[in-house]
């Protein structure tokens, strides 16, 4: 009975495996796979040499990924007390069910409805014209590309990233904040030594397996943009593995970039769920 | 209100704020809203706008000045847009079909410890979710398939996904081994078992499921731009990257063949695009909102 589903998974996700084999290969896509010639590590000099482009889409990637650390994760935990510190139920689910839209909708569509909002005859710049200010460029902006970035997913995903906190936060002794009460904390007191350290498990958990995903940054959203801004300013691992490897056909050494990220990635992943074990809280995966 | 007033507790950290506290909210929160919804309301109104109000107001309009279906008209004259819409329907719908069926199957096969091969089954599944193979290998697994150009090219590679496998196991490890031992007493076999009685007891489950794949297929732009290179198999995504994104012109040709002189404004028809492909999740979203909190908490806490 499993079989379809079993066959289906190790087809496409472990068959590819192997296709990492390229890496190690002068591949031409029209020369059968296993034709080619052997090249040893040859293609993995661009990483251990510096090759420039690399570099910079090495800079690139960790730096949205510090940027979106500082910016992107800490926006649905403040959400997310705000929330709870709300009185009415019913306004509280009307807010919800408006935030969690977003994170539904396909980067295609955010990124055509930023463009309305942003672009150069957009909501803002026929604002800033019809009152004569000079209007702003702000999807062409080379070093302004990681704010827009980062605008996106915070506009997509704050709402729907506040589910676990608020989860947890319900999960908090109210006792704990009657005590508090008694002892006469204010209620910014309270939210300091009793609502942060209740959620303080989970935001040190999610941050973990956050960093663990360092190298991976909304590859997607990026590839819509890249036109706009340039390569130099929007290039990151995964973008220079798809236009290095399928447009340029550079196919053995963006394989090996690409192996390399992965391994580095599954590296990544399995040492944040180590340390978030040592954290004293359940990873992702636990051996059943 | 004063907070001494206050003799229930509500609970949360709330027991009655100042009001200034509560204006600042209310402002912090109308904002957040307002900056959601803001642009989903110019965008439907800028496709049924009429074409001066459209010119006059710099491309966007914030408000529509009266109804004006002329863009949603040229849409559906059998051109681009119709064909990718159908498209991505039996993408989404056929896609959902088959990830279900794989996906629940698998799981059953996965919920019945001791059965054979269950654990080196469950490693797979589990270790899928850690890593993906990369590009260029998927995409050569792909080609050396023969499904360039194929939609099976974007329903296959992301059939089965292992953390939608581990939410439905879990679920199914909750249907007590003595219901299903009685049926199989009764004569019942394996399938009959699973399509007669674990089906019909996990339908809140597998609406949940199907409906997160059926977003998935909906929403998927990038294999579709990897894979498919004949534009008549194109689906409604990568549609509206090239007309709308990028801002490739639509010609008449692209239209079904109206008049050229005709034609709405170029930024009504893209907005009539975005809402067409915007409005089926517009509908599932309720939907989705009502369970998924739970799913995921499922998920998160069985895995």
């Amino acid at each position: 009975m499993a079989l379809p589903g079993l066959t289906l998974m190790l087809a496409f996700h472990y068959l590819p495996l192997f296709g990492n084999l390229i890496a190690f290969q002068e591949y031409l896509p029209f020369v059968p796979l296993g034709r080619s010639a052997w090249v040893g590590l040859e293609n993995f000099s661009v990483i251990f040499n510096g090759d420039q482009e690399f570099l910079n889409a090495l800079k690139n990637t960790l730096l949205i990924t510090l940027v979106q650390v500082l910016f992107v994760f800490p926006a649905p935990i403040a959400l997310a007390l705000l929330l709870n510190s709300l009185l009415s139920e019913r306004i509280k689910r009307v807010v919800q069910s408006v935030l969690y839209l977003p994170h539904f909708l396909s980067w295609v569509i955010v990124i055509a409805i930023f463009q309305q909002i942003l672009g150069g005859s957009g909501l803002i710049n026929n604002f800033l014209r019809e009152h004569g200010m000079s209007t702003i460029d702000f999807l062409g902006n080379p070093d302004g590309f990681i704010a827009l970035l980062t605008s996106q997913v915070i506009w997509k995903d704050t709402g729907w990233g506040t589910i676990l906190f608020l989860a947890a936060l319900t999960q908090i002794d109210p006792g704990l904040y009657e005590a508090a009460r008694v002892d006469g904390a204010s209620r910014w007191r309270q939210l300091w030594h009793v609502t942060v350290p209740g959620i303080r498990g989970l935001i040190i958990l999610l941050l973990i397996l956050r960093l663990g995903d360092s190298l991976t940054v909304g590859f997607e959203q990026i590839i819509l943009q890249q036109n706009l801004v340039g390569r130099p300013a929007s290039e990151v691992l995964d973008t220079y593995v798809y236009n290095n490897g399928v447009l340029a056909g550079q196919w053995g050494v963006s394989a090996a970039v690409g192996l390399v990220k992965g391994l580095v990635g599954v590296a990544l992943v399995i040492g944040a769920n180590k340390v978030a074990h040592i954290f004293g809280e359940a990873g992702v995966y636990r051996k059943s | 209100m004063s907070m001494q007033t206050n003799v229930r507790v509500p609970k949360g950290i709330d027991d009655g704020p100042a009001a200034s506290a509560r204006i600042v909210k209310g402002i912090v929160l109308l904002l957040c809203c307002t900056v959601v919804i803001v642009p989903f309301i110019g965008v439907i109104s800028t496709s049924i706008a009429s074409q001066q109000h459209v010119t006059n107001s710099g491309g966007f309009v914030l408000w529509p000045d009266g109804l004006n279906l002329d863009a949603y008209k040229s849409i559906f004259n059998g051109g681009v847009v119709q064909r990718a819409l159908v498209v991505s329907f039996v993408i989404t719908l056929g896609g959902t079909l088959i990830s279900l069926a794989g996906s629940t199957m698998l799981a059953y096969a996965l919920s019945r410890p001791g059965s054979f091969g269950q654990r080196p089954m469950l490693m797979i599944v589990l270790f899928s979710i850690l890593f993906s193979p990369g590009l260029i290998p998927n995409y050569l697994v792909v080609k050396e398939f023969g499904l360039l150009d194929s939609l099976l090219a974007l329903i296959l590679p992301t059939a089965i996904n292992g953390f939608n496998v581990i939410v439905l196991r879990s679920f199914f490890m909750s249907i007590p081994d003595s219901v299903l031992d009685s049926a199989r007493c009764d004569g019942a076999g394996d399938f009959r078992i699973f399509w007669s009685i674990v089906l019909p007891l996990s339908r809140a489950v597998l609406a949940v499921v199907g409906l997160f794949y059926a977003v998935g297929y909906w929403n998927a732009f990038f294999n579709a731009m990897l894979y498919i290179s004949d534009t008549a198999k194109w689906p409604l995504q990568l549609v509206l990257r090239t007309y709308v994104i990028n801002n490739t012109e639509l010609s008449s040709g692209d239209l079904g063949g109206a008049a050229a002189d005709q034609l709405p404004p170029q930024e009504s028809i893209q907005m009539a695009i975005l809402v067409v492909s915007l409005v089926p999740i517009l509908i599932v979203y309720p939907f989705l909102q009502r369970h998924f909190s739970k799913g995921m908490l499922t998920g998160a806490v069985k895995g």
